[in-house]
């Protein structure tokens, strides 16, 4: 594997709760609540988790729209929480992000040439003829006519309008794109095609995705490692032969169990299961969680496979497994 | 009780068409389906093939000015095709229930969400007050909320996805309707959240026993929840049949090509297929031949029908077309013909 890209360490984002007659800061929600995983160059780390976990708020802070609370994110061994090294970096530049609704991540008044040479009208200084050049090459990449550049958003199917917000997010030859559930507004086969984009591109040009989604399905289909938040903490990271084959935390297993098959055979089998992890999730909430109904640190059980356990509890999750294996 | 039949709902040739710019479009087409006791029929497809019309169609929730509705839809041997709204407003929500895509839209924002749902029995049944209310806490409780005597003061927005949905799920169920409507009830909610309330809608369905149309573009859910399948494209049924002929021999070639879209397979660096290009807007439907020829190019011509009709190829698997028997994927061998 390529060299890590980029490191986030013990990120936390708090928002103040106010309230009172002063309207003083009583309490915070702890959106993200120390996350630390890393991303290799060249490589798609998913990140998956429920509605309000914190993942939207963790690809938010890494492109930098999110202030952050604590904690630091390392690219190339610097701190970009800090606004003067991002532009020292050119950070702004080498990280991207592609929005879940592409519909309101575009301007509408604006033409799609406009759209897609925005963000290399701010890196990069290129002649009228040459820019447009550009566009073209990538729109091409994204399998677009070329007509497309003077028309507007609305004239686009959303497919093709997701499309279009790839070839915004590579204009700029970025390192690191931060993908914020692209394809969960998208039909079936329409989601095929981005996916299948997005890989391309990402072989052709050696860019990292940090792939956020609640889809499991599409997740393991895309990225080589990956984390599972929960309550704006980690519950399970590591590769996804470990998590999709041998999940240890109660909320991975819940998470997968939740999955609908298509295996139409089982489809019994598989709601007794369900219905096991489910009781099992209500019921030994101290198991998993510390009294405050925190996720644990995580622990180390395999290589490249942490969990979030008690410290005490490593060596029976590890046998656990272990037996499972077998 | 007395003894009723096991056919609830019979749909036979169904033609919806919208007003576009003064010219009517069928938006479906001849559709016939049939929907029985205790089971749950799905139909899927991708948007704009006329699920949610169907829908409406059924339920009687269209634009009386712009949609003309045709054909026949038996409910119990009543007509539900013109039938005139006072008469209607009697069947909906008493006999038919329907569960929307998105709570917050279905929901009135300046409502407590439990005297929403006491308004559907207030229409519907006899009850004073106080029944309604103890009815509408006792829903509350069938459909899993937490604390429902809190619940029913609340306001929609105080509510998460999944609970709002519940509330949308309780409203549908409060008449024990023998219909329910499901049009795409899950899309909008997380998995776990999802699993939750499709296994709550079949546990309503064996309590109350009525037939659900889950209307929806998940194949997974359709896997794990229906009891049969119709596959629409383009305002057509393509492909019917019960829900483990689908899964294991599916034959239109669009049914196919949906399964192989999906992101699930074992051999993850592989492509995902892809269908070529997209729905037909409803104005540049082809009327004429198979709807479904313009994605699959690489098939002949000659391989469609000229006017594709349903064919039951099995005791109970109907296909549209021909063209499934030398169907194969653009990267695929060519088979050849029976």
């Amino acid at each position: 594997m390529g060299k890590e890209i980029i490191q986030i360490k013990d990120l936390k984002i708090h928002y103040p709760i106010r309230s009172g007659f002063w309207n003083r800061i009583t309490d915070y929600v702890r959106a993200v609540d120390g996350v630390n995983f890393s991303i290799n160059e060249g490589e798609t780390y998913g990140l998956i988790g429920e509605s309000g976990s914190g993942k939207s708020t963790t690809g938010k802070a890494i492109v930098g729209v999110e202030k952050v609370t604590s904690g630091q994110i390392l690219y190339k061994g610097v701190d970009i929480t800090k606004a003067s090294n991002r532009k020292r970096l050119n950070y702004n530049k080498d990280v991207q992000m592609i929005f879940q609704d592409s519909m309101s991540s575009m301007n509408p008044r604006k033409r799609i040439e406009d759209i897609i040479a925005e963000p290399i009208r701010n890196f990069e200084n290129l002649t009228t003829d040459q820019e447009r050049d550009r566009v073209q090459e990538l729109l091409d990449i994204v399998g677009m006519p070329s007509d497309a550049i003077y028309k507007f958003p609305h004239e686009f199917s959303g497919g093709q309008r997701q499309r279009i917000g790839v070839a915004r997010a590579v204009a700029t030859n970025p390192k690191l794109i931060v993908a914020d559930e692209p394809t969960s507004a998208l039909d079936l086969s329409v989601q095929a095609q981005v996916l299948n984009f997005m890989k391309h591109i990402q072989q052709q040009y050696n860019i990292a995705y940090l792939f956020i989604s609640h889809d499991l399905g599409v997740v393991k289909h895309m990225s080589e490692n990956l984390a599972i938040m929960h309550r704006g903490r980690l519950v399970e990271l590591g590769s996804r032969e470990e998590i999709y084959k041998h999940p240890i935390h109660i909320y991975t297993k819940r998470l997968l169990s939740a999955i609908p098959q298509v295996d139409v055979e089982n489809r019994d089998a598989h709601k007794l299961q369900r219905e096991k992890v489910e009781k099992e999730f209500e019921e030994n909430q101290s198991k998993w969680y510390d009294k405050d109904g925190r996720v644990f640190p995580l622990q180390e059980v395999a290589p490249n496979h942490f969990v979030a356990i008690p410290k005490d509890e490593v060596q029976d999750a590890i046998s656990e497994e272990e037996k499972e294996r077998d | 009780m007395e003894k009723q039949s096991d056919l609830l709902l019979d749909i036979q040739h169904l033609h919806t068409a919208y007003r576009l710019q003064g010219k009517f479009y069928d938006a479906a087409d001849d559709v016939n389906i049939t929907l029985k006791r205790d089971k749950i029929l799905a139909i899927v497809g991708e948007s704009g093939c006329g699920k949610s019309t169907i829908a409406s169609s059924i339920i009687g929730l269209y634009d009386h000015k712009n949609t003309k509705v045709t054909g026949d839809i038996l409910y119990n041997e009543l007509n539900l095709v013109g039938l005139n709204e006072s008469l209607f407003n009697k069947v909906r929500g008493d006999k038919i229930g329907m569960i929307f895509q998105d709570p917050l839209a279905s929901l009135n924002p300046l409502m407590r969400v439990g005297d929403q749902v006491a308004e559907t029995l207030y229409y519907h049944t006899n009850m004073d007050e106080a029944a309604r209310h103890a009815r509408v806490i006792e829903l509350f409780n069938q459909v899993g909320m937490p604390k429902p005597e809190e619940m029913y003061l609340m306001y929609p927005h105080e509510l998460s996805g999944g609970l709002r949905q519940r509330v949308v799920v309780a409203m549908a169920i409060a008449c024990k309707p023998e219909v329910i409507i499901a049009d795409e009830p899950t899309t909008a909610l997380d998995v776990t959240i999802q699993a939750q309330i499709l296994d709550l809608l079949e546990d309503i369905q064996k309590q109350i026993h009525s037939g659900i149309i889950l209307i929806t573009h998940d194949l997974g859910v359709v896997a794990e929840t229906a009891d049969e399948v119709a596959v629409m494209y383009a305002g057509q049924i393509v492909e019917r049949a019960d829900v483990k002929t689908i899964f294991e021999h599916p034959l239109h070639p669009y049914t196919r090509s949906l399964l192989n879209s999906m992101p699930q397979s074992d051999d993850d660096d592989e492509d995902l297929h892809v269908i070529h290009g997209t729905v037909p807007s409803l104005k540049n439907m082809p009327r004429t031949g198979d709807r479904f020829a313009a994605r699959i190019p690489w098939i002949p011509e000659s391989a469609h029908e000229a006017n594709p009709v349903i064919h039951e190829v099995e005791p109970g698997h109907f296909v549209r077309c021909t063209c499934w028997k030398t169907f194969h994927f653009e990267n695929e061998e060519a088979v050849s013909g029976e």
